[in-house]
C-alpha cells in the first residue's frame, strides 16, 4: 500500500472508493433518488433480466447517475419480461416491458435523466407482495 | 473486482455478536454463495446500529430494509427471498408498537426519526475494519485540510463550534486545546479517554468498534493543534473488540501515511499507542487516568496543575473522551457554524445516550442538544415497558441524579441537567418505572461508588460507605428522621470536600432522590413501608380470603412453613414466620396474595 | 519574583507565586488544622496528597471547598478559613475518619502524641455521628524485628509512602486496595520482613497515628533488670544524648549525657557504657581498612575496590543488600559500633568480669529502629546468643525513665563506667551526617602521613546538604570524600559509582535525614528541620569540649588492642569486629 502524500491524492483516492459506498450513501435517502427496480423473479431472470440489471448498474456507475438500482420480485407481467419499474422522486412509478440492454439505455437517457417517456410502458394495475401491508 | 448490486450490512458490535451475529454473517455468506450471487451481493460487517433492543440487525442496501432480531436460521430466507427474488421478509421487519404495521425502512421508525447522528455517523454504515470505507466517506479530509492551515486556525474552528467535552465535565474543547497548545514542553501528548465506566453506558465502546478511524483522525488533528506528536488511547482491557478494531485501523492508517512520519506530506509526525486500563471507574478522571498510564496507582491528584500544564510523564497533555473526538472531523468538514447551529445556546451539537432500564427501545441514540427527556423516552425510547408508569430517569450514571416527571419537558443540555440536580455525565440514561424504589436506587448507585472509590480522600473513602450504610438501614425499615438529616448533611459535605469528580458527585443520587422523592424516604422511615414494595424487609404478604381458592400451592412452596390452611379454604400467612421471599406470590394463580 | 495579593479571613496579604493558602495563612498567624499535610523543608519534600480534607477552606467564587495545603494562592483570592460551612465540613470529615479508627487510645503506643487524637481534641469532637455497627476497616497485623504495622489505625495520610518512596526510594510501602479497604502496605500485602524494607523507620517517624510504630522492647528490659541471675549492661549511641532531653521538655539541642547516665544507673543497669567507645574502635578498624585499600590502590593494585563505604548504618546495609547486590564488596567489612560493642562486651568484658556470655545482657539505646533488626541478624549470634540482646530507641528509654518516676530534669550529671565508657570527640560526631568520615579522616590522616593533625575540625565535611563532596589533602595525596544522607541520596551516589561517574576514595552513607540525630527512634520532630539542626550543633559542641578528639588516642582503645586484639585487622579483630553482606535481591 502506498502512502497518501497530499489532500489531492486523498481526494482522488476517495473518488475511487466512494463508488463502492455509493449504494449505501444513496439508500440513506432513497426518496431523493430515482429508483430503478428490475424484476428478478424466475421469469425475469429467464428472459435476461440479470443481463439488463448488470448493464444498468454498469452504466449508472460509469456516468455517476444518481439512481438507486434494486431488484424486485415478479410484477405479474411475465409475458413482457424483462420488466423494470422506474420511480422518479415524488412521481408515480412507471413500468417498462421487454427491456433489453439497449432499451434500458434509452430509458435511462430519456426518462430517468430527462423525464421523457419512451415506448414500452405497461399500465400500472398491480400490487407486488412487498407493497402489501 | 465484483460490482455489488446489493449489500447486507450486519451488525458486528459486541451486543449483536453476543446474539450470534458472527454466525449470521457466516450463514448469509454461505447462502449467497449457494445462490451463486457472490458477485452481486456482499455481506459487510459494520459497527453498532444502536437499536440493541432489536438486535441482531441486518440492513439490506440499496432498498434500505431493516431486519430486526435476526437469527442465523433466518439467513436462508433472507437470501432466498430478498437477495434472489427481491421480496422483503416481512416477519423480520420492525413492527410499530402503536400501529402494529411493519416498517421496512429504519428512517420511518420512531427510534431513528428524532435522532441526528454526528458522532455515530458511520456506526452501522461502514466496515470498521476497512479504512477505505472511512476514506470514501470523507475520512481524513478534515485532517488534510487542517494540516494545510495553522494550528491556531484549527483551534479557532473548534472553539467556534462550541463543542464541549462529552465525557462528563462539559469543558469547552477548543479552550482545552488552546491551553495545551500554549503550554510549553519538549514533548506533548494527546490522550483519548476510552475508560468508559458508567454502568449501562457504552457509546465510547460502540464508536471505537464501529468507527475507529474518526477517533484516530481527530487525535491527529488535536496533536497538530497542540503541538503533540504522540497520542495514547487509554482503554479498558475488557473491550477486546474495540481494541482489535482500533489496532487494525491504526495499522491501516500507518500504511496510508495517515499516521506516522510526515503525514500527508505535511511534515507533521503523529502516532498513537494503546494503554490498557483495568476498568477502574476512577481512572476515567483525567489525573487518575494519567497516573494509571504511567504505571502508578490509579488515583487522582489535586488540580491544578492541570494535565494541560503537567500531565503524562509531567508533560503537557490534552485528554478528551472518545465521543468528543468523534465529533471533531465533522466540525471541520461541515464547518463550525453548521455544528453550532445544532443544539442549545450553551450546548452545541448532539449527544449520544445509552438508553437502558424500563424502556421499550433499549439502545444507543444520538440526539441534538435541547431534545427533551420526553422525546427521548417516549418518541425514541418507545415509552415504558409493559405499559407501566414512568417514575424517574437517572442521567449521568452514578454521578448523576434522578429526574422525575416534572423534568420531562426539560431540554437536555449540560446546564439544564445540572440545574435540575443531575448531570450530563457520559450519557447513561436509566429509566425507572413505578415498581422502582428510589431509596434502593440511591443505595444501588452508592454501592457502585463505594466499590469504585480509590480511597485516597477521607470523604469519599469513608463518607460514601456511611451513606450506603444509612441507606441500607432505611431500606431495612430501621431508619430514623435523624438518619435522614445526617444523610443530607453528609452528602453535602462529601460534595463539598471530596478530592475528585467521583467523590464530588457520588452523593448526587442521594440528594436528588431526597429532593424529588422525600415522601418515599419518609414512608420508609416513619410508616416502615416501601411504596414500591421493593424493600424486602418491609414487605408484608397477605392472602385475600375472597380470592383464595384454597389450592394449597402457596403453602407447598413456602420454604418457611408460614402458610396454613385447609384444602379449599382460604389460607393465612403467619407474618412472624414469613421470610418475605415472595415464592407464594409468584406461585398463586388467582392473584390472591397481596404485598403491602 | 511575582507577588500575589489575596485576602485571608479579612487580612490582606502578599505572597510569592506558588505559595499555598495553608502557607500564606501560617504567615499571618492563622493555623489551619491539617492531618495528612507534612512539610519536610530541610529535605525539600512536601507530602500534600490532599487526602484528609481537614484543611479545607472556603474560597469565594469556588463551587466546593478548597484543600488549603495544595491550593496555590491566586491574585485577588478571597479566603475564609473558619466559616460555619468550613467548620461543619471539617468536623464531619474528622468524624468520618474517627468512625473508621479503633478507639483503643488508652493503650495505643501513640497515646498522648497522636496527631489524630490532638485534632479530635482541637475540633472538640465529643460524638461520632454514624450508624450502629458501622463498618470498620481491618487489616492483617504485621510485626518485624523493628517495625509494627497496625493498619486499622491508618488514616491514609500517605506520609509513610512519601518517606519510603520519595525520600528513601526504598519503595516498600504504597497504597493498595480501593475505596474503604484502601490502605498503605507492602506489595501484595506481604509482611515487611518479606519486602525490601530496610527498617530505617522513617515511616514510623512521620506516622501521625499508631499505625506504624517501633517494636516495644521495654518489657524485655524490665524482665532482664528484674532477673538476679543476669548482669545487664547498657550502651548509648552518640545521637541519643543530643535528643533525649526533648522528651522531658528541654529545648532541642540540649545535651543530657550526664543525666542520661544517671538515669540509666537509677534504672538498675549494672554498667552504663557508651557506644562511643565502640565508635572509636570502628574508626580503628574501618580507618585501617581504608588505608589498606588506599595504599594498595595507590600502589597500582587493580583488584582493590574503591571507594570504601562506611557500614555503621544498618538500614543502609539492608538497602545495599536489597538493591545493589553487585556492590557488596564495596562497603567496609567493619561491623557497626553497636555490634562491635556487643562483640567486645560478650568476650573481653565478660572475661574480665568472669561471667558467661549467656548471663550477660547487653542493651543498646539507639536513635534508630533498624538497630533492633541488626542485633538479631544471624551472623551476630554466637550459639544462638546475640552479641546485643535488646535495642531500644531514645523514645523507649524516655518512657522507661518516666515509668520509673525518675525526675530526669533534676538528675545530677554522672560519668560512664570504665572500661567501655571512655570515648573521644571523634566518636560523638558519629551521630551527625559526615561525622563518621570526619572521625575516620582524623585518624587516617595521622597514620597515613605520620604527622600530627593541627586542626581536627573538617568543616567541609559537615552540613545538611543531601550529597556532599570534599577533597582532603593527605600531605600531597588528595583524598576525595563523598557523603550522603537519606537512602534516596545514597541511591544517587551508588548509581553514579556504578556508572563510573565519581572518583571517590571514601564515602559515608547514613539512611536517616541528618544522620542518626534524625533517626527514627528519636523524639518526634514533626518535620521541623530546626530540631535536626539543633541536635547537630549539640553533637559538635560535645566533640569540641572533649579532651581527646581522635579515636586512636583513646587510652582504653589502645589498652584493648594491647590486652586483647593485638592490632587493627588482626585475626582476632577480624573475627570479632568484621562481618560480611548478603544478596537479598529478590
Amino acid at each position: 500500500m502506498s502512502k497518501i502524500k497530499s489532500l489531492d491524492e486523498l481526494r482522488r483516492m476517495k473518488a475511487r472508493l466512494e463508488n463502492e459506498m455509493d449504494i449505501r450513501e444513496k439508500s440513506n435517502n432513497p426518496e431523493k433518488f430515482t429508483q430503478i427496480r428490475v424484476a428478478m423473479a424466475t421469469c425475469g431472470i429467464a428472459a435476461g433480466a440479470r443481463v439488463v440489471m448488470n448493464a444498468i448498474v454498469d452504466r449508472v456507475e460509469k456516468d455517476r447517475i444518481p439512481v438507486i438500482v434494486t431488484q424486485g420480485g415478479c410484477m405479474g407481467y411475465c409475458y413482457a419480461e424483462p420488466t423494470i419499474e422506474v420511480r422518479r422522486p415524488g412521481e408515480e412509478p412507471v413500468v417498462f416491458g421487454h427491456v433489453d440492454s439497449a432499451k434500458a439505455m434509452e430509458i435511462i437517457d430519456k426518462y430517468v435523466l430527462h423525464g421523457e417517456l419512451v415506448d414500452g410502458v405497461i399500465p400500472v394495475n398491480y400490487q407486488t407482495i412487498s407493497d402489501k401491508k | 473486482m465484483p460490482n455489488y448490486k446489493m449489500s447486507l450490512l450486519c451488525c458486528g458490535g459486541t451486543g449483536c455478536r453476543a446474539s450470534q451475529s458472527v454466525e449470521i454473517v457466516e450463514r448469509l455468506r454461505e447462502e449467497i454463495r449457494k445462490a451463486g450471487m457472490e458477485n452481486d451481493a456482499q455481506v459487510v460487517v459494520t459497527g453498532c446500529f444502536g437499536f440493541c433492543e432489536k438486535g441482531p440487525i441486518v440492513k439490506v442496501i440499496p432498498d434500505n430494509t431493516f431486519y430486526t432480531s435476526v437469527k442465523p436460521e433466518d439467513a436462508e430466507e433472507i437470501v432466498r427471498e430478498h437477495v434472489v427474488k427481491g421480496r422483503k421478509v416481512t416477519r423480520l421487519l420492525y413492527e410499530d408498537p402503536d400501529t402494529k404495521t411493519h416498517i421496512s425502512d429504519s428512517k420511518h421508525m420512531g427510534f431513528y426519526q428524532k435522532q441526528l447522528r454526528i458522532a455515530l455517523r458511520n456506526c452501522g454504515f461502514i466496515n470498521p475494519e476497512n479504512i477505505d470505507e472511512y476514506i470514501a466517506r470523507d475520512g481524513y479530509e478534515a485532517l488534510a485540510k487542517v494540516l494545510q492551515g495553522t494550528p491556531q486556525e484549527a483551534i479557532e474552528t473548534v472553539k467556534k463550534s462550541g463543542l464541549r467535552g462529552r465525557g462528563g465535565g462539559g469543558f469547552p474543547t477548543g479552550l482545552k486545546w488552546e491551553i495545551a497548545s500554549k503550554s510549553r514542553g519538549d514533548q506533548k501528548y494527546v490522550v483519548c479517554n476510552a475508560d468508559e465506566g458508567d454502568p449501562g453506558a457504552f457509546m465510547d465502546r460502540s464508536i471505537l468498534e464501529s468507527d475507529p478511524n474518526s477517533v484516530i483522525e481527530a487525535m491527529a488533528i488535536c496533536g497538530y493543534c497542540i503541538g503533540a506528536t504522540k497520542g495514547l488511547v487509554y482503554i479498558r482491557a475488557e473491550y477486546p473488540l474495540a481494541v482489535k478494531r482500533l489496532q487494525i485501523a491504526m495499522q491501516q492508517a500507518r500504511n496510508y501515511g495517515l499516521l506516522g512520519q510526515d503525514i500527508l506530506g505535511s511534515g507533521f509526525d503523529f502516532d498513537i499507542d494503546i494503554r490498557y486500563g483495568a476498568g477502574a471507574f476512577v481512572c476515567g478522571e483525567e489525573t487518575a487516568l494519567i497516573h494509571s498510564m504511567e504505571g502508578k496507582r490509579g488515583e487522582p491528584t489535586v488540580k491544578p496543575p492541570f494535565p494541560a500544564e503537567s500531565g503524562y510523564l509531567g508533560k503537557p497533555t490534552n485528554v478528551n473522551n472518545v465521543e468528543t473526538f468523534a465529533n471533531i472531523p465533522v466540525i471541520f468538514l461541515k464547518g463550525p457554524e453548521w455544528f453550532a447551529s445544532i443544539g442549545t445556546e450553551k450546548s452545541k451539537g448532539t449527544k449520544v445516550f445509552a438508553l437502558a432500564g424500563k424502556i421499550n427501545n433499549v439502545g444507543l441514540i444520538e440526539v441534538p442538544m435541547g431534545t427533551t427527556l420526553r422525546e427521548v423516552i417516549y418518541d425514541i425510547g418507545g415509552g415504558i415497558k409493559n405499559g407501566k408508569e414512568f417514575k424517574a430517569v437517572q442521567t449521568g450514571g452514578p454521578s448523576g441524579g434522578c429526574l422525575t416527571k416534572k423534568h420531562l419537558d426539560t431540554p437536555i443540555d449540560y446546564d439544564n441537567l445540572t440545574a435540575a440536580g443531575s448531570m450530563m455525565g457520559s450519557g447513561g440514561m436509566i429509566v425507572m418505572d413505578e415498581d422502582d424504589c428510589m431509596v434502593s436506587v440511591a443505595k444501588f448507585y452508592l454501592q457502585f461508588t463505594v466499590d469504585e472509590s480509590c480511597g485516597k480522600c477521607a470523604p469519599c473513602r469513608i463518607g460514601n460507605k456511611r451513606l450506603e450504610e444509612i441507606l441500607d438501614k432505611i431500606t431495612q425499615g430501621k431508619g430514623t428522621m435523624e438518619d435522614l438529616e445526617y444523610l443530607r448533611n453528609l452528602s453535602k459535605v462529601i460534595k463539598d470536600t471530596a478530592l475528585c469528580g467521583l467523590g464530588q458527585t457520588s452523593p448526587n443520587p442521594v440528594l436528588s432522590t431526597i429532593d424529588n422523592f422525600y415522601d418515599e424516604y419518609v414512608a420508609h422511615i416513619v410508616d416502615k413501608k416501601c411504596p414500591a414494595h421493593r424493600c424486602k424487609a418491609m414487605r408484608v404478604y397477605v392472602i385475600d380470603p375472597d380470592k383464595c381458592k384454597g389450592c394449597t400451592a402457596c403453602a407447598r412452596v413456602c420454604p418457611a412453613g408460614a402458610i396454613q390452611g385447609e384444602v379449599r379454604q382460604a389460607h393465612v400467612i403467619d407474618t412472624g414466620k414469613c421470610i418475605r421471599c415472595g415464592a407464594c406470590y409468584d406461585k398463586c394463580k388467582f392473584n390472591a396474595i397481596n404485598v403491602q | 519574583m511575582d507577588k500575589i495579593k489575596l485576602t485571608i479571613d479579612n487580612n490582606e496579604i502578599e505572597v510569592e507565586k506558588g505559595v499555598t493558602i495553608f502557607q500564606a495563612a501560617k504567615r499571618i498567624g492563622i493555623d489551619i488544622p491539617a492531618l495528612c499535610y507534612m512539610n519536610l523543608e530541610n529535605l525539600g519534600v512536601e507530602n500534600r496528597p490532599g487526602g484528609c480534607r481537614i484543611c479545607v477552606v472556603e474560597v469565594e467564587g469556588r463551587r466546593n471547598l478548597a484543600p488549603s495545603c495544595s491550593t496555590v494562592c491566586t491574585p485577588g483570592m478571597v479566603v475564609h478559613t473558619h466559616t460555619m460551612r468550613v467548620i461543619n465540613a471539617r468536623r464531619t470529615v474528622l468524624e468520618l475518619i474517627l468512625s473508621d479508627h479503633p478507639k483503643d487510645c488508652l493503650v495505643c503506643s501513640k497515646n498522648g502524641r497522636c496527631e489524630l487524637q490532638s485534632l479530635a481534641a482541637r475540633l472538640g469532637i465529643r460524638e461520632i455521628h454514624s450508624v450502629e455497627n458501622a463498618a470498620v476497616s481491618t487489616y492483617k497485623k504485621d510485626s518485624s524485628p523493628s517495625l509494627k504495622r497496625d493498619m486499622d489505625k491508618c488514616v491514609m495520610c500517605r506520609r509513610c509512602e512519601t518517606m519510603c518512596n520519595e525520600v528513601q526510594t526504598v519503595g516498600a510501602l504504597s497504597a493498595i486496595n480501593r475505596g474503604f479497604n484502601a490502605v498503605v502496605a507492602p506489595a501484595f500485602e506481604q509482611r515487611l520482613v518479606d519486602s525490601n524494607c530496610t527498617f530505617c523507620g522513617q515511616c514510623v517517624a512521620v506516622c501521625p497515628t499508631g499505625a506504624l510504630t517501633e517494636v516495644d522492647h521495654t518489657p524485655k528490659i524490665i524482665s532482664a533488670l528484674m532477673d538476679p541471675s543476669k548482669k545487664v549492661i547498657v550502651q548509648t549511641a552518640p545521637a541519643v544524648r543530643a535528643a533525649l532531653g526533648e522528651e522531658f521538655g528541654m529545648a532541642p539541642g540540649t545535651l543530657v549525657t550526664g543525666k542520661m547516665v544517671s538515669a540509666l544507673r537509677r534504672l538498675g543497669f549494672d554498667k552504663v557504657f557508651d557506644t562511643d567507645f565502640a565508635a572509636d574502635l570502628t574508626i580503628m578498624e574501618e580507618g585501617t581498612e581504608l588505608l589498606d585499600r588506599l595504599g594498595r590502590f595507590l600502589g597500582g593494585d587493580k583488584d582493590v575496590k574503591l571507594p570504601i563505604l562506611t557500614s555503621c548504618c544498618p538500614a543502609w546495609v539492608n538497602f545495599i543488600e536489597h538493591n545493589y547486590p553487585d556492590m557488596l564488596d564495596v562497603p567496609s567489612s567493619a561491623k557497626s559500633p553497636q555490634q562491635m560493642f556487643g562483640a567486645i562486651a560478650k568476650t573481653y568484658f565478660a572475661d574480665k568480669m568472669g561471667i558467661d556470655r549467656k548471663d550477660l545482657v547487653v542493651v543498646s539505646v539507639m536513635p534508630c529502629l533498624a538497630k533492633k533488626y541488626e542485633c538479631q541478624r544471624e551472623e551476630f549470634l554466637v550459639d544462638g546468643n546475640p552479641d546485643v540482646d535488646y535495642s531500644i530507641s531514645t523514645r523507649e528509654l524516655a518512657s522507661l525513665i518516666k515509668e520509673a518516676n525518675i525526675d530526669f530534669n533534676s538528675l545530677p550529671d554522672e560519668d560512664f563506667d570504665a572500661p567501655l565508657g571512655e570515648s573521644t570527640g571523634a566518636a560523638v560526631i558519629f551521630g551527625a551526617t559526615g561525622g563518621v568520615i570526619e572521625a575516620a579522616v582524623r585518624t587516617a590522616y595521622e597514620i597515613f602521613t605520620g604527622k600530627k593533625l593541627d586542626k581536627v575540625d573538617f568543616k567541609e565535611l559537615r552540613g545538611l546538604e543531601g550529597i556532599r563532596h570534599a577533597t582532603i589533602d593527605f600531605n600531597g595525596t588528595k583524598i576525595n570524600i563523598g557523603i550522603a544522607h537519606t537512602l534516596g541520596n545514597a541511591r544517587k551516589l551508588l548509581d553514579g559509582i556504578r556508572a563510573g561517574m565519581y572518583n571517590f576514595h571514601a564515602i559515608e552513607i547514613m539512611a536517616c535525614p541528618g544522620g542518626c540525630i534524625g533517626g527514627a527512634g528519636q523524639p518526634f520532630h514533626h518535620g521541623d528541620g530546626s530540631v535536626i539542626q539543633a541536635r547537630m550543633e549539640a553533637i559538635y559542641r560535645e566533640d569540641s569540649g572533649k579532651k581527646i578528639r581522635k579515636s586512636h588516642e583513646n587510652p582504653y582503645i589502645i589498652k584493648l588492642y594491647e590486652e586483647f586484639l593485638g592490632h587493627p585487622m588482626s585475626e582476632k579483630a577480624h573475627h570479632l569486629l568484621h562481618t560480611c553482606y548478603f544478596d537479598k535481591h529478590d
